[in-house]
């Protein structure tokens, strides 16, 4: 940690602890001192989405705490048999290691962005969004394989009929997510290897001019998509 | 800055504009050394598969329930400290960002009543499971 460099392009004199808190606040100017706008407006949109997926666990966790009916066994019902052995949920432990690679590609490129090598940039978000597609590719084999056993938002052959609506909200809202992630990092891919960051090139939207930055706010979107996957993996599919 | 375009003026310049407006805003730029990200990598790799391996074993019970909740905390950390970077940022944005979510255990505790109530009704309605 001790070759951490933090490059201040401000004044360093800000008191730190409670009392930072109170002067940052209490500054009538801006509150996040040295974060930008856009990094700031990522992170309260995150905070945003933490509150529907936390809403959706609620849900899952009153449905499944309420009901007379034994709830399905994930680790049966995620089962794959390979080899003629059931190995329980083997789908579901790949799928989080693929996403976890994921995160670390996207930090590397975050760290590579910000020692402007564009061609590792490039090369690392690309690898990130082909794990996130892999990831969706096998949600959707998922998604195909307990269609086909019978399981659907209003019933299941193993026991609780919300199971089946628990799972497709909520695998289906993060499949969603990552996909857009997928999506972005395409878009950001491009623009970090047709050098739009050092050059000052306008968006085709907002034709503001982007910095190496937009690698890191893509990055925060990323990893909190791996992160509601922990969140998902632990009360969903081990609980 | 969009003068400076306006203008004509070269790379040089839009670069020049470019630091003037970074120091107005007195941004942080965050480097950290690529081994700190491959470390906190693989501990993420070592506590998913200790997590899957509470299922693999068959572990039930407290020890179960606890085992995945610790193996999950230690991870979200880890993601949002390094990968995130909060662990760099100031206090005022950490707490701006780190304890809403917290208050989601309040609604937690009020629908752990909610569906403990529901289930008694439903065994006094309907009787005990099928």
């Amino acid at each position: 940690m001790a070759q951490t460099t933090l490059t201040h392009t401000g004044q360093l004199d800000r008191p730190g602890g409670w009392r930072g808190i109170a002067t940052d606040w209490a500054s009538d100017q801006r509150a996040f001192k040295n974060v930008s706008w856009g990094k700031a407006m990522m992170w309260i949109f995150l905070l945003s989405d933490t509150f529907i997926f936390g809403c959706f666990l609620l849900s899952y966790m009153t449905a499944r705490m309420s009901t007379r009916v034994p709830w399905p066994n994930p680790s049966e019902v995620f089962a794959l048999r390979i080899g003629g052995k059931e190995i329980p949920l083997i789908l579901i432990a790949i799928m989080t290691f693929v996403l976890i690679s994921s995160s670390g590609t996207m930090a590397m490129a975050v760290n590579f962005g910000y020692r402007r090598d564009r061609r590792k940039t490039a090369i690392l978000m690309l690898l990130t969004a082909a794990l996130g597609a892999t990831f969706v590719g096998m949600q959707a084999f998922e998604w195909t394989k307990l269609i086909t056993e019978g399981v659907r938002p209003w019933g299941n052959p193993w026991g609780a009929a919300q199971f089946g609506s628990c799972f497709f909200m909520i695998t289906g809202f993060h499949g969603t997510h990552v996909t857009i992630g997928v999506i972005f990092l395409i878009i950001v891919a491009r623009k970090v290897w047709r050098g739009d960051f050092d050059t000052g090139r306008p968006g085709f939207f907002t034709s503001r001019r982007g910095r190496y930055e937009n690698v890191e706010i893509m990055g925060l979107y990323w990893h909190f998509v791996d992160l509601v996957w922990v969140f998902i993996f632990a009360f969903f599919y081990l609980w | 800055m969009a003068e400076a375009t306006a203008n004509g003026l070269g790379q040089h310049a839009l670069h020049a504009t470019h630091a003037q407006d970074a120091a107005a805003h007195a941004e942080v730029h965050q480097e950290h050394p690529i081994k700190l990200y491959l470390v906190v990598w693989a501990w993420l790799f070592i506590l998913s598969t200790c997590s899957y391996l509470v299922d693999y074993f068959g572990l039930h019970g407290y020890l179960r329930w606890s085992l995945i909740l610790i193996f999950m905390m230690l991870k979200a950390g880890l993601i949002v400290a390094v990968f995130m970077h909060m662990a760099w940022e100031r206090l005022a944005m950490m707490y701006a960002i780190i304890l809403p979510p917290i208050l989601v255990l309040v609604f937690v505790t009020m629908m752990v009543f909610e569906a403990d109530y529901t289930l008694l009704t439903r065994i006094a309605f309907f009787g005990p499971g099928p």
